[in-house]
C-alpha cells in the first residue's frame, strides 16, 4: 500500500519537475527575446552584420520558396479547377488560388520551409559557436553576445519572412494561372478580372503580410533560443536542431488559427 | 569583393519584395494608383438590398463606374440608404437617372445597374437618385407565384 502511494507520489513529482522545467524555459526564452531587442533597431550591431544575416538567411531561402510556391500555385490550380468544374464556375479558379495563397498557404508553408531550411541552420551555427566556447570567449572579452550574435539575427528574419512569403504567393499566383489558363483552358480575362475583384489590398495581402511578420518573429526566436539554450555537445546540438524544427512547426500552425480567428473577427 | 556581392544580393532581395509588394497591389488586388480624389457620392434609397454590400460595384451597361461606398438603414422611413462614388469622368448622369440592384450570373454578386434618363441636368455630388428598383429576392417572387397560382 505504500509502495503504491510512493508510486504516486513519484508520478506526480516527476509531472511537476517537467512542468517547472518548461516553465522556466519558457521565461528564460522571454528574457532572451526582450534583451536581444532592448538592443534596439536593426542596425544596433552594425550595418555589416545584418546584412550577412538577410543574405545568409533570406537570399538563399529564395530558391526553395520560389520552386515550392511555383508547384502549390499549379497544384492548387489543378485541384481548383477539378472541383470548381462540378459548379460549372472554373472562371472563379484566380479567386480561390490567390485568396488561399494570400490568407493562409503563403505565410503558413514559408514558414514551415523557413524554419526547415533557416531555423535548423541558426540553431546548429549557434549551438556549435557555443560548443566551441565562441561564446564564453566573448563574454570574457566584455562583447555581449546578444547583441553580437542574436539582435542581428532576430532582425533578419523579421525582415526577410514577409518578403519571402509575399514572393512564395505571387509565384503561386502565376503557377496557378499557367495551369488553369495554358493547360486547362480558363479563360485569361476571368482568371485576373475575378481576382482582381475579390482580392482587397489591406484585408488580404496586407493582413497575410502581418501573419508573416509574427512568423518571422517566432520562427527566428526559436531557432536562436534553442542554439543559445542547447547543451554544447554533438548530441545537444543536434537534439537541439530537431527541436527548433518541431516546435517551430507546431507554433506556426498553432499561431495561425489564433491569427486567423482574430483577423476574421470570429472570436 | 565578397561583402560587395552580399550587400547586392541582399539589395536584390529586398527590391524583389517592394517589387513584388507593387505587383500584387496593382495586379493581384487591383488597386490602382488613379483611385483617390476625383471622384462625387450620390445616394438611393431602396426597399431592399438583397445582399448588396460595400465595395460592391456601380455600372452603366455593364462597364464599372464606380463604388458603393456605405450602406445603412434611414432609422425615420426604415428604408436601405445606399451610397455610392462615382468616377468624375462620369459626370454627365441625367437627374431621372435610375438605379437597380442586379445580381451578376445566377449566384454571382450584387451591383447597382444605373440607366440614363431624358432631364438636362446632371446629378451633383450629394444627391439622391428618385428613381429606384430593389433586389429580387426569390422567396418573394415563389411566394407571389404560389399566391397567384392560389387564386386561379
Amino acid at each position: 500500500m505504500l509502495k503504491l502511494i510512493d508510486k504516486i507520489l513519484d508520478s506526480i513529482q516527476a509531472l511537476g519537475n517537467a512542468s517547472l522545467g518548461r516553465l522556466q524555459a519558457l521565461g528564460r526564452a522571454g528574457v532572451f527575446l526582450l534583451s536581444s531587442l532592448m538592443w534596439g533597431g536593426p542596425g544596433s550591431a552594425g550595418f555589416g552584420d545584418l546584412v550577412k544575416q538577410i543574405y545568409s538567411i533570406g537570399v538563399r531561402s529564395l530558391s526553395i520558396i520560389i520552386v515550392a510556391g511555383f508547384f502549390v500555385g499549379m497544384v492548387l490550380g489543378l485541384q481548383g479547377y477539378t472541383i470548381l468544374s462540378d459548379f460549372g464556375s472554373e472562371a472563379a479558379l484566380g479567386t480561390m488560388v490567390s485568396l488561399t495563397l494570400l490568407r493562409e498557404l503563403g505565410p503558413v508553408v514559408t514558414a514551415l520551409l523557413f524554419a526547415g531550411r533557416a531555423g535548423s541552420a541558426l540553431t546548429a551555427e549557434i549551438g556549435l559557436m557555443k560548443a566551441t566556447e565562441q561564446i564564453s570567449a566573448m563574454e570574457m572579452m566584455g562583447v555581449d553576445p546578444l547583441k553580437r550574435i542574436i539582435t542581428p539575427r532576430l532582425w533578419a528574419g523579421f525582415i526577410s519572412m514577409p518578403i519571402l512569403a509575399l514572393l512564395f504567393s505571387l509565384v503561386g499566383i502565376w503557377g496557378g494561372a499557367y495551369v488553369g489558363i495554358n493547360m486547362l483552358g480558363v479563360d485569361e480575362g476571368a482568371y485576373w478580372g475575378n481576382m482582381q475583384a475579390s482580392v482587397e489590398f489591406y484585408d488580404d495581402i496586407i493582413k497575410g503580410l502581418i501573419k508573416s511578420l509574427v512568423f518571422g518573429l517566432v520562427v527566428t526566436w526559436i531557432a536562436v533560443y534553442q542554439g543559445f539554450d542547447s547543451i554544447p555537445t554533438s548530441e545537444g546540438i543536434s537534439k537541439a536542431t530537431t527541436q527548433t524544427v518541431v516546435v517551430a512547426s507546431l507554433a506556426v500552425l498553432g499561431l495561425d488559427f489564433v491569427l486567423t480567428a482574430i483577423m476574421l473577427g470570429s472570436i | 569583393m565578397r561583402t560587395r556581392l552580399m550587400e547586392l544580393a541582399v539589395g536584390a532581395f529586398i527590391v524583389m519584395g517592394i517589387i513584388g509588394l507593387i505587383v500584387m497591389a496593382l495586379r493581384v488586388s487591383g488597386l490602382s494608383a488613379t483611385d483617390a480624389g476625383d471622384k462625387y457620392t450620390i445616394k438611393a434609397y431602396f426597399e431592399n438590398l438583397g445582399g448588396l454590400t460595400e465595395r460592391a460595384k456601380v455600372s452603366m451597361s455593364g462597364v464599372t463606374i464606380g463604388r458603393v461606398t456605405k450602406v445603412y438603414l434611414d432609422t425615420e422611413d426604415y428604408v436601405a440608404v445606399v451610397e455610392m462614388e462615382i468616377n468624375k469622368s462620369m459626370s454627365t448622369l441625367t437627374l431621372d437617372t435610375s438605379a437597380a440592384i442586379l445580381t451578376a450570373g445566377l449566384l454571382g454578386e450584387k451591383y447597382i445597374g444605373l440607366t440614363v434618363g431624358a432631364e438636362d441636368e446632371y446629378l451633383a455630388d450629394g444627391d439622391v437618385i428618385e428613381d429606384t428598383q430593389s433586389a429580387l429576392v426569390l422567396e418573394e417572387l415563389i411566394g407571389q407565384f404560389l399566391f397567384s397560382k392560389a387564386e386561379e
